[in-house]
């Protein structure tokens, strides 16, 4: 990776980041002073059980809301104070979102959904634009398929390319693989892994151990706390473990 | 701008049944309006062609029967008439008329079918005051042929047709209250109804009516008279009553005659026709009102269920601005669309009433433009609040909605 020459500079950097809910009496602490930094070009997975945190801070690291308490650098620029159209803007232009459900719109083209972030953003050449990212997610041939005709690992791939077709500087996946199966999660891990070494900064939450191995760095959160921040020694390469599979065109016996 | 209005179509296309239901009340409140309108305006149109075909810029002046008391003087007599149009100059025609009509009616016989109907005596002034210029056939009788005490009439087409079937009737004799009258002309068709129906008489001389027919001599049952335009009636009115009260007293302050102005018919016809519109408008603007509430809810169904959608749309980069407009769009594009389909169905439904009622179907395109331009209002009032609620939610609780 030192051969891409990316200066280090810390895509997110939050400070003492806290968000705490008032349900009824109560007040959740769900985050309690976090304090991260994420460099250009990093691979995280965001690990943890339920109620950890790793939610919310994915929300925040998100800008789909904002903290309570602490500061958040993103790219260098604070944004926990931003109004609603600022943080619209800012996730347009700056973050890239896949979620566990895909999330495309039912009833358009695969082209049209990655359109989707660009007509936000006013840009004009859109059509070529998503039509590039539908090929780097190797997608080139379905281009023109509405999600309901598309397996649930091409409709994940439509989601990647409509979350980079904006070059945005951070790409979140929230439990990215969460409804695909093993083969097919190797497939996209495969895709953010090529999208990372292409420089692109990519945070995942996940609540897969092999998933998250796919990463050069864990994250876990306890009770709104990091509990444990590592660097992964030989993360798997899922190209390889592609390989390992046995070939698609074998019958898969379901139970 | 067009990304929003296409996405909003796709939004409607997709569920079709629900947006056509949905539309459905706008459609009806749309087409009602015109239809409503369009057959108010059809029946004033007809109740002013059939007045129209009465004469035009008219008065009549008749005794008030039975009124003033004894000893007042309320009869018409032939020298008023001179008086009235030497004293009056905003009279074009006038006339003193004399009717069966007052009398009982008449049979007219010709060979062997008769007709009951009126016969009008009056001098020849009266074509001009009728509106009968246009014959059917021969000539109206003259001012020599009232001179002269002639028995000759002129046939309304009714009489003509009941009497000869088509046949030349020029010529012929006919037998009124049992007199001996040559036809000398027919009125053409007029197409008038009911009890004054132009069509239904036999004019004669006003003299020969007076002396031969009824024996009314001097007196007469009306005085009918043309304006110079239609703003001098009220004016001629008002004249017309001062020379007739200067010899004249009413024993009991009583009004000794009636007048009635056309002026006055067709205002009222006016007046009418506008209540009648107003109400009619205001039936349709309530249907409206319920195919907007429809739209509202609906389109609150809408953005609970596109709910997650809206998560997205805003995760990735859409503006509240952005989602208000789309949502908006979407209501906005169901009512033009109810509307435009809302007035081709009124413009049928006009035309189908209009011919059933035999009154002129009228398609007011400002009633048109309205109804269209009142259910875009529609869609956008009742659009807003589900609109605003749609922009209003949060990326990452709309994202979470199941």
């Amino acid at each position: 990776m030192s051969e891409m020459n990316i200066p280090p500079k810390a895509v997110i950097d939050t400070r003492a980041l806290s968000k705490e809910y008032v349900m009824g009496e109560m007040v959740v602490r769900a985050l309690r002073e976090v304090s991260i930094s994420i460099m250009n070009g990093e691979f995280v997975a965001i690990m943890g059980p339920s109620g950890s945190g790793k939610s919310t801070f994915m929300n925040m690291i998100g800008c789909l809301d904002r903290p309570s308490g602490g500061e958040y650098y993103l790219d260098g620029r604070e944004v926990s104070r931003l109004g609603d159209n600022e943080l619209a803007e800012i996730r347009n232009k700056y973050i890239g979102f896949v979620f566990q459900t895909f999330n495309l719109l039912p009833r358009t083209t695969a082209v049209k959904n990655v359109e989707l972030p660009l007509l936000y953003g006013g840009v004009k050449n859109r059509t070529e634009l998503a039509k590039s990212a539908l090929e780097r997610v190797g997608l080139a041939q379905r281009m023109d398929h509405k999600p309901n005709e598309l397996s649930g690992g091409q409709q994940q791939r439509v989601a990647i390319a409509r979350a980079i077709v904006t070059d945005p500087v951070l790409v979140l996946g929230d439990e990215p693989t969460g409804n695909l199966d093993t083969r097919t999660s190797f497939e996209i891990m495969a895709l953010f892994q090529e999208l990372n070494r292409a420089g692109k900064t990519v945070v995942i939450v996940t609540h897969e151990e092999d998933i998250a191995h796919h990463c050069n760095r864990v994250i876990r959160f306890r009770d709104g706390r990091v509990e444990r921040d590592e660097k992964v020694e030989n993360p798997t390469d899922a190209r390889e473990e592609l390989a390992k599979l046995p070939p698609v065109e074998q019958p898969v016996a379901t139970a | 701008m067009t990304d929003s209005l296409r996405s909003a179509i796709s939004a409607i296309a997709a569920n079709k049944l629900r947006s056509a239901l949905t539309m459905l009340g706008v459609v009806i409140g749309v087409g009602s309006v015109i239809a409503m309108i369009g057959i108010g305006e059809g029946t004033k149109q007809k109740s002013l062609e059939e007045l129209e075909i009465m004469g035009s810029n008219r008065i009549t002046v008749s005794p008030q029967r039975g009124r003033g008391g004894t000893g007042s003087d309320n009869a018409l007599r032939v020298e008023d008439v001179g008086k009235l149009k030497s004293r009056i100059p905003a009279i074009k025609e006038i006339t003193g008329v004399v009717s069966s009509r007052f009398s009982g009616q008449s049979t007219v016989k010709y060979g062997a079918f008769n007709k009951r109907t009126s016969v009008t005596g009056a001098e020849p002034q009266i074509q001009q005051i009728e509106n009968a210029r246009k014959m059917y056939a021969g000539r109206f009788y003259t001012q020599e042929d009232e001179a002269y005490m002639r028995r000759v009439a002129v046939l309304g087409w009714g009489v003509y047709e009941e009497l000869f079937a088509g046949e030349n009737a020029i010529g012929s004799t006919i037998k009124i209250n049992n007199q001996n009258f040559e036809v000398v002309g027919v009125v053409d068709y007029k197409g008038g109804s009911g009890w004054m129906n132009p069509d239904d008489q036999v004019y004669i001389p006003l003299k020969t009516a007076q002396d031969r027919l009824l024996g009314t001599k001097d007196r007469l049952h009306m005085i009918t008279m043309q304006g110079i335009s239609p703003d001098v009636l009220t004016v001629i009115q008002a004249d017309v009553e001062d020379v007739l009260y200067e010899t004249r007293k009413s024993a009991t302050g009583e009004e000794l005659f009636r007048v009635f102005n056309q002026a006055e018919s067709l205002e009222a016809i006016q007046t009418q026709s506008r209540l009648l519109s107003m109400l009619l408008a205001g039936i349709a603007s309530v249907s409206l009102l319920v195919g907007g509430i429809g739209i509202m809810n609906i389109m609150l169904v809408s953005v609970t269920e596109r709910t997650k959608e809206i998560g997205l749309r805003k995760a990735i980069g859409a503006k509240r601005s952005t989602i208000l407009s789309q949502f908006l769009y979407e209501s906005v594009v169901l009512c033009v669309m109810g509307g435009a389909i809302g007035t081709v169905l009124g413009i049928g439904a006009t035309n189908m009433v209009a011919a059933a009622m035999q009154v002129p179907a009228v398609i007011n395109t400002v009633a048109v433009f309205t109804a269209f331009m009142f259910s875009t209002g529609v869609g956008l009032f009742f659009g807003l609040y589900p609109a605003i609620r749609a922009s209003a939610l949060l990326p990452i609780e709309a994202l979470r909605y199941e």
